[in-house]
């Protein structure tokens, strides 16, 4: 599975994530965590968590916490809406499921797939991995939805 | 459960990350920790509301030092892994300090059940609430 696609104006429809990239790493609660944007297309952005000492849940492995994993996925799967749709119209995550699959291996960079895999008026439903360089071995699993303040489409 | 846990007993085992959030123990409530983070850049997500990682995140904190202060009550060496994580989101937060705490509906052989809300003015009125899975392992050799 390519993990870096070339950016082009047919990927991500009218939106792009990357324009997001100084904003996302420099202000707010993933530029706190050092995350950053990878890649996207159409329906999907991967971000990345470089490894942090600040990060860990367990000193004595130097294991990654959870949460920070929480928080990559969310974004991730939330600027997938966006490329999916082609435009940044406002939601709010409604809820999100994370299975924890095995710990992240300490010092390698988490990478974070979301994907957006349907849209109704209403609602987005994502779901997504978080591997630390193989796509085949994850990290974890993720499930989501989204609703808009207004409607998604129309 | 006879003695509430200390508080400094209960900041000793925090990982970094709680440390990195800014999260702190704000109280006790029936002997468990209420867990707290003041509102900043660090758990900002867009303009003036609260990042759903970083809520995410204090009410898992606070879902395992729930556990941990039930578990320690009788196996203090019993190892915790989280399995998995649900949350629900049902407001937004704003710029405001915000607290949760976690409460263990069951601890089976292998398995614990654990719910955290979390919340900011009132108690009452979660902004948002986790259900975690945990495997709990002997740290025995087997």
């Amino acid at each position: 599975m390519p993990s870096r696609e070339p950016d082009s104006p047919q990927t991500g429809g009218g939106f792009d994530p990357s324009a997001f990239e100084g904003i996302l790493s420099k202000l707010g609660h993933g530029g706190h965590l050092g995350m950053r944007y990878r890649a996207h297309g159409i329906g999907w952005v991967e971000m990345e968590l470089p490894y942090s000492d600040r990060l860990v849940g367990d000193v004595e492995s130097g294991i990654l916490a959870s949460g920070p994993i929480i928080s990559l996925m969310d974004n991730a799967t939330s600027l997938s809406v966006w490329t999916a749709i082609g435009e940044f119209r406002p939601q709010v995550t409604l809820d999100l499921r994370v299975d924890y699959m095995r710990p992240a291996t300490p010092g390698k960079t988490v990478i974070g797939r979301g994907e957006c895999y349907k849209v109704t008026r209403s609602m987005a439903f994502v779901r997504g991995i978080a591997h630390d360089g193989d796509p085949d071995d994850p990290v974890a699993h993720v499930a989501g939805t989204f609703i808009r303040v207004d409607n998604f489409l129309g | 459960m006879s003695t509430d846990p200390d508080i400094a007993a209960i900041l000793g085992f925090m990982p970094p990350f709680a440390e990195t959030m800014g999260i702190t123990v704000d109280h006790l409530r029936n002997g468990l920790p209420v867990m707290a983070f003041d509102y900043g850049p660090h758990v900002m997500g867009r303009p003036g509301f609260l990042h759903g990682g970083a809520m995410s995140g204090l009410m898992e904190i606070a879902a395992i030092a729930a556990l941990r202060v039930t578990v320690a009550a009788e196996e203090p060496a019993v190892r915790i892994k989280p399995v998995n994580i649900t949350i629900s989101f049902m407001r937004g937060g704003r710029e405001a300090r915000t607290y949760a705490l976690g409460e263990v509906t069951r601890i089976g052989r292998r398995v614990a059940n654990v719910e955290a809300k979390a919340w900011q003015d009132d108690p009452a009125k979660p902004i948002a609430t986790i259900f975690m899975n945990f495997l709990l392992s002997s740290p025995r050799p087997a």
